[in-house]
């Protein structure tokens, strides 16, 4: 029998690694990595409280598809932001991009 | 220790192991295939909460999608076949201290919960969880609205990242 | 039970109680006998793959109007062994600057991810690997494997060829995936369950007949997830050398080979599952599972056929056609298909099966008929439009 609190140990560690990843990184889509790391730890967190919960309420599911989705929308924008910036200023190091339009 | 506790040990090792590699690595292609270690870490996950569809949707989703696209993304953004130069910024130790303090934290606020240590009530045979998911996602006093305003997101997604990276000649 | 009606029980059973009599922990027995399942099948299938070498080699030779090998044993049947020995002595080259971990993994996880397919084909009702619950859901994550290893066999290589290749392949299989799953969905609603097991219990009448533009979609979108002509962007000779497998020689190109012909052989095994019945056949399957296994092995023989018949037929199509043959026509079609379908399931269920056949068989009928008329008239418009006399501005003499 596993107990929930090793879940959710599980999920703050990959919470935290992908909050390092978010801060730490200059490459741009390396950030998006991180955050990709942080919502599938949301996931793990849900999922784990659908099953140690009631089973038969299926919220914690929905929930976790709704995220699924809304992460599918988020990196495709958010790449196809960096791969239209990439082509105004020939880079994607974060901190490179600090100007606007000059 | 149970077969399931060792099972899920391994996994959880595999899944933090190649999260590190993920946000330590210099080459960003080795990055993203770390990523989907661990995409697939997760999935095994699932499956071993008894969630099946959610673990054979996250390798379509998560895997034959988005891994894809971050690697096409990294391909586009790049003048040569190679990385140069480190991977961190400047300040990474601070980062370090700030996700080791959210850790610590989150352990700390979690430990005072009574419940922490929950142990899972047994998973019946025969439980049509597929079927009551189904039926969760498109009955009119269950989901049905939160599922279709994520479709109607899903398709401003779309037009959206079209939009903005169309190649305008 | 016996040996006969339920061999994989059978064996299982007497193998446990020789492992247990023998002194080893039950869950270790009962772990090494799931583990002997697993050798046994891959292996079963890794024979088959040897067999189809032969196959293709002869087929194609009778649609180009030759004979094929003949020379190397009666028929040329150990022609596959020739191969096989070709492909082991050759020497093994990693081009300089591979990313040499990534570029020896992708051969492995491309065969690995069509073997990962044998895991939910019901042989017989008694010989399966697992009956899982979420079985059409299996098929597009593990086509999903496919196209990762595709990707990584080209970065790996350090070739703008390879690059190019595995852009337009991967490009080409995610698009045809949207249509795929929906025409999956079609025998998933008419079974009223995603399992293969079920799917094929409940086929009284086969789908094909039920639903047979789907099997047609179906086909399509197989042959293009495939990577096979007349979708072969990833081997276009005339175009990129040989596409993402330019740097692979020896074994580790033989792997790709391998894993093309026997994924085009799981794909007919699969068309065989979802619309034709599966292992049944007008009940001679009752006659034991052996002959039932060997049902479902001939039916996917069959589709392999129609696989290759297509190719050897077909030329390639263009990239930028291909895309939009799937988003522009296959995608919209299939999801039409899915709808219609399931108000026809929905308003027909209660009515008796000849009308019911009759009704979903004509609903197809129906859609295919509008979809010609729409195809007609869109070229009898584009065709006139290039055929009108354009008014020069130059003065004649």
């Amino acid at each position: 029998m596993i107990p929930l609190s090793w879940y959710l140990t599980l999920s703050a560690a990959l919470f935290s690694i992908g909050l390092f990843g978010v801060l730490s990184r200059k490459n741009a889509v390396a950030i998006l990595l991180g955050i990709e790391l942080m919502l599938n730890s949301v996931n793990i967190n849900l999922v784990s409280f659908w099953r140690y919960g009631d089973i038969t309420q299926m919220a914690g599911q929905v929930f976790s598809i709704i995220v699924f989705a809304v992460a599918a929308a988020e990196v495709a924008v958010g790449l196809a932001l960096v791969i239209s910036v990439y082509r105004r200023r020939n880079t994607v190091i974060a901190d490179e991009i600090d100007m606007m339009k000059w | 220790m149970t077969i399931m506790q060792i099972i899920f040990l391994v996994v959880g090792a595999v899944i933090l192991g190649s999260a590190l590699m993920v946000v330590t690595t210099g080459n960003l292609i080795h990055a993203a295939l770390w990523l989907i270690v661990t995409l697939f870490g997760v999935a095994v996950l699932y499956a071993l909460l008894n969630a099946s569809f959610l673990a054979v949707v996250q390798i379509v989703i998560y895997i034959g999608a988005i891994a894809i696209l971050f690697i096409f993304a990294v391909m586009l953004t790049r003048k040569e076949m190679r990385d140069r130069g480190p991977q961190l910024n400047s300040a990474w130790w601070l980062s370090a201290i700030i996700a080791l303090l959210t850790f610590g934290g989150l352990i700390w606020i979690l430990q005072s919960w009574g419940d922490f240590a929950r142990l899972p009530a047994d998973f019946p045979t025969g439980f049509d969880a597929v079927g009551l998911l189904g039926n969760a996602l498109v009955s009119p006093d269950a989901f049905v609205l939160p599922f279709e305003v994520a479709s109607v997101l899903l398709l401003a997604a779309l037009v959206g990242a079209v939009y903005v990276a169309f190649n305008r000649k | 039970m016996n040996l006969w009606t339920d061999p994989i029980n059978f064996i299982a059973h007497w193998l446990m109680a020789l492992l247990t009599s023998w002194g080893l922990a039950e869950w270790l027995a009962n772990f090494l006998i799931q583990l002997i399942g697993v050798v046994v099948l891959v292996s079963m299938m890794m024979l088959i793959d040897i067999l189809l070498v032969w196959v293709e080699r002869k087929v194609v030779a009778r649609f180009q109007d030759r004979l094929g090998p003949n020379r190397v044993g009666p028929f040329g049947i150990i022609q596959p062994f020739a191969d096989i020995i070709k492909l082991l002595i050759k020497e093994d080259i990693t081009p300089d600057g591979a990313d040499r971990v990534v570029y020896n993994l992708a051969p492995i996880l491309s065969l690995m991810s069509v073997l990962l397919l044998w895991a939910i084909v019901p042989l017989a009702p008694v010989i399966f690997g697992v009956d899982l619950n979420v079985g059409a859901l299996y098929i597009i994550a593990t086509g999903a494997i496919g196209a990762l290893s595709i990707i990584m066999a080209a970065w790996s290589s350090n070739n703008k060829y390879a690059l190019i290749g595995a852009f337009r392949q991967v490009a080409v299989m995610v698009s045809f995936e949207v249509p795929m799953i929906a025409t999956m969905l079609i025998p998933t609603i008419l079974a009223s369950s995603m399992s293969m097991g079920v799917i094929v219990h409940s086929q009284n009448v086969w789908y094909v007949v039920i639903a047979p533009l789907a099997a047609i979609i179906f086909m399509i979108t197989a042959i293009a997830e495939l990577g096979r002509s007349p979708f072969d962007m990833n081997e276009a000779e005339s175009e990129i050398v040989a596409g993402f497998h330019i740097e692979y020689t020896g074994m580790k190109f033989g792997l790709f080979y391998a894993g093309e012909l026997m994924h085009a052989f799981t794909f007919g095994g699969f068309w065989a599952i979802l619309f034709f019945g599966g292992y049944r056949l007008f009940g001679l399957e009752n006659l034991g599972p052996i002959v039932a296994a060997g049902i479902l092995l001939a039916k996917a023989l069959l589709g392999y056929w129609v696989i290759m018949w297509v190719k050897y037929t077909m030329m390639r199509i263009r990239i930028d056609n291909m895309l939009s043959f799937s988003w522009k026509f296959l995608t919209p079609l299939a999801f039409v298909l899915l709808m219609a379908t399931a108000l026809m399931n929905a308003i027909l269920r209660g009515a008796s099966s000849g009308i019911y056949i009759a009704g979903m068989f004509l609903t197809n009928v129906v859609i295919g008929w509008i979809v010609i008329e729409i195809l007609r008239r869109e070229s009898k418009r584009s065709r006139v439009m290039i055929e009108k006399p354009i008014h020069r501005a130059v003065a004649r003499p």
